[in-house]
């Protein structure tokens, strides 16, 4: 569904993405960790138009992007890290202008926002102002608006950043369900906890390049395999109990980034 | 597609502006109270209020009467408000700012004015001290004071008793003086043609000689829109602090935007199927629809409170207010490429607005600027902006002067364009 393919991207010298391939298939979310700086936005900003590669392509079922304005757009959804929301307006006219930008109108449009709002438990604040509402309410929200035009693919950057429990349990069950409709889902986290519950399949980057591209079990039979993993798994509690992050700090190691 | 998202995103701008009680209240009553200050200041003579005087003092050391009539004269000009204090508060009030000139005449001013009048004799010195921040009022008394000077000594001198002492004095000291002698002889004899009238006119009782006195009248005729129509301060006021405040709300247009992108929100613009013409037409639609409300709000209201009318082409107003709308909202796009964060570009982008109205005869009219500065401004949108709703509200100009003023700013507003086109900053990383 979404193909990444040798993807370079350098800011001045700064070689932020450097030759990322990966792909995405329908009905499978995608985790894409890496610490801060490994490329991880980058990437994600190239697969939605937001940054142009220097090299490589993004194709959505098979085609390419070749425009702004490209309808096979259409097929892609993102929830941006921030809560890119209007808190002057209401939640009911954020998602009517955020749906308007891909063509919807009149019922279509309608339908679609309380389909959405109904999907992230909002339907009986669509009509207050999102000042009101509690960041968890925002976060809901912002997946919705990522909904609205009912997208193949969603690419989701960091959504539960500052929500509690009870929000962030919501939104896994929703990415649960758009997984089970098919949806291809990209999904960037430092919570290494979400990948474990949600991820079929795990991507590791650090400075620009993947480390590892796996399923979570693939993962711990990888790095098993090699000699510093293996020292750091026992300490983890044995091999077949080594947590994500173990594996993650093995592959990226303990030093502090910025 | 584009339309509905184009629609979407101009009623969003709209909406966001309307619901911002501040931004409106900023954008449409600030503009009002501060053109209907500064229009009460520069309203002209047009109504019944007494136009403003200019305080002088007079100190008259001399109290001849020459120097009396110089003060009576002084004392019913109209367009001065005259006190007459001491010489040392006389200099205290210049200090304070209390006056704008202090006149002083010395002692002894009335003869030898009157003899320098009649037989080139040393001129005396009258003493102005002057407040240095008026110095357009020092140049206005000095012109009022000679008149009443000519006139005082002119009058005096063809009638009055010091002038009929200082001809028989000259003509006695004739003879000794140091003029040529062909000279000597022709003062002579119209010194003694003065000394003969002035016995006539002493003979029959008349009230004095023929007197010198300014040889013209003066009447003042303002030329407007038409017969009957006089100048309204209030219509230049209104297009100065219309257009400053509609370049104001071109940098809200910008903030928007900045704004826009440090909340991600321009994120999910990019990443729809959107073309980067859709996006930036819509905000200059839509900011094009907020300046020009600003601007036609401030004229409606000092239409009605102020009687301002448009005594020139309707049409040309309104092609001249679009076109000025549509520059600003371009300007607005073009500040929000180059801006960086939102707080650092507008306070850039305020003191370029500032700048630039000051520059385009906002605050004054353009005529008072030197003349080179005059000419440069011409390269400032604000100018042809001001001098466009002039024309044709309380100049009356017709429909062909609003069209290089339309066209400039159509030229600005796609220099404006361009430039926003050459450096938007479209990626996101």
């Amino acid at each position: 569904m979404l193909a990444i393919t040798n993807l370079h991207k350098s800011f001045g010298a700064t070689r932020a993405v450097d030759d990322v391939s990966f792909s995405v298939e329908r009905g499978q979310l995608v985790a894409l960790l890496g610490p801060n700086g490994a490329g991880k936005t980058t990437t994600v900003s190239m697969i939605a138009g937001l940054v142009t590669p220097d090299q490589g392509s993004v194709t959505i079922g098979g085609v390419a992007v070749s425009s702004d304005s490209d309808p096979v757009k259409r097929r892609l959804g993102l929830v941006p890290q921030d809560l890119a929301l209007y808190d002057e307006l209401t939640g009911h006219a954020n998602l009517r202008l955020f749906g308007s930008l891909y063509g919807l109108s009149g019922e279509a449009l309608e339908r679609a926002i309380a389909t959405s709002l109904i999907l992230v438990g909002l339907s009986d604040r669509a009509g207050d102002r999102v000042r009101t509402f509690s960041g968890g309410m925002k976060r809901r929200l912002n997946l919705a608006a990522g909904l609205l035009h009912d997208p193949d693919i969603l690419l989701l950057d960091e959504p539960t950043v500052g929500v509690d429990p009870q929000s962030r349990n919501a939104i896994f069950d929703n990415l649960e369900q758009l997984k089970s409709r098919g949806k291809a889902l990209l999904y960037t986290t430092h919570y290494m906890e979400e990948a474990e519950r949600l991820a079929d399949r795990i991507v590791i980057m650090d400075h620009g390049r993947v480390l590892a591209d796996d399923t979570l079990s693939g993962l711990r039979a990888r790095v098993l395999a090699g000699a510093d993993g293996k020292a750091r798994l026992a300490e983890d509690g044995g091999e077949g109990g080594a947590s994500l992050e173990t594996l993650f700090l093995t592959l990226t190691g303990r030093n502090l980034r910025d | 597609m584009g339309l509905t998202a184009f629609l979407a995103l101009v009623r969003k701008d709209l909406q966001l502006f309307f619901s911002d009680r501040r931004s409106v209240i900023l954008t449409f009553a600030v503009p009002i109270a501060i053109a209907s200050f500064f229009g009460s200041i520069f309203r002209g003579s047009g109504d019944n209020d007494e136009p403003a005087k200019i305080p002088i003092a007079i100190v008259d050391r001399d109290g001849s009467a020459i120097s009396k009539a110089i003060v009576s004269g002084i004392q019913a000009d109209t367009s001065l408000a005259t006190s007459m204090p001491a010489l040392d508060e006389a200099r205290a009030a210049v200090q304070r700012g209390d006056v704008a000139v202090a006149v002083i005449v010395p002692p002894g001013f009335g003869d030898a004015a009157g003899r320098a009048f009649l037989s080139q004799g040393d001129k005396p010195q009258v003493d102005l001290l002057f407040d240095p921040s008026r110095g357009a009022e020092l140049a206005m008394v000095r012109g009022v004071l000679t008149g009443h000077v000519m006139e005082a000594v002119g009058q005096e001198v063809f009638g009055g008793a010091q002038g009929r002492a200082i001809v028989d004095e000259t003509l006695s000291q004739l003879d000794s003086s140091a003029l040529p002698a062909g000279t000597r002889d022709t003062l002579r004899t119209l010194l003694q043609s003065v000394q003969q009238l002035n016995q006539q006119s002493g003979q029959t009782g008349g009230g004095g000689g023929p007197a010198i006195a300014v040889p013209f009248r003066v009447k003042e005729d303002a030329v407007t829109g038409g017969a009957n129509t006089q100048y309204n301060g209030y219509a230049h006021s209104f297009a100065g602090m219309g257009i400053q405040f509609l370049l104001f709300a071109a940098i809200e247009l910008a903030m928007g935007i900045l704004i826009e992108r440090q909340l991600g929100i321009w994120k999910r613009f990019r990443s729809a199927p959107l073309s980067r013409f859709t996006l930036l037409a819509a905000r200059g639609a839509s900011g094009t629809i907020i300046t020009l409300l600003t601007l036609l709000v401030s004229f409606a209201f000092a239409m009605i409170v102020f009687g301002v009318k448009i005594h020139g082409s309707v049409i040309g107003f309104a092609a001249i207010a679009v076109a000025c709308s549509i520059m600003a909202a371009t300007f607005g796009l073009f500040v929000a490429a180059l801006g960086k964060t939102a707080a650092a570009t507008r306070r850039v982008a305020t003191f370029a607005v500032l700048i630039m109205v000051m520059l385009g005869g906002a605050w004054v009219p353009s005529f008072v600027f030197p003349s080179w500065l005059q000419r440069l401004t011409v390269v400032i949108p604000a100018r042809w902006a001001v001098d466009g709703l002039d024309a044709m509200t309380w100049r009356g100009l017709g429909l062909d002067a609003a069209i290089t003023p339309t066209l400039v700013l159509l030229g600005f507003a796609v220099l404006f364009a361009v430039l926003t086109v050459v450096k938007f900053r479209w990626e996101e990383a």
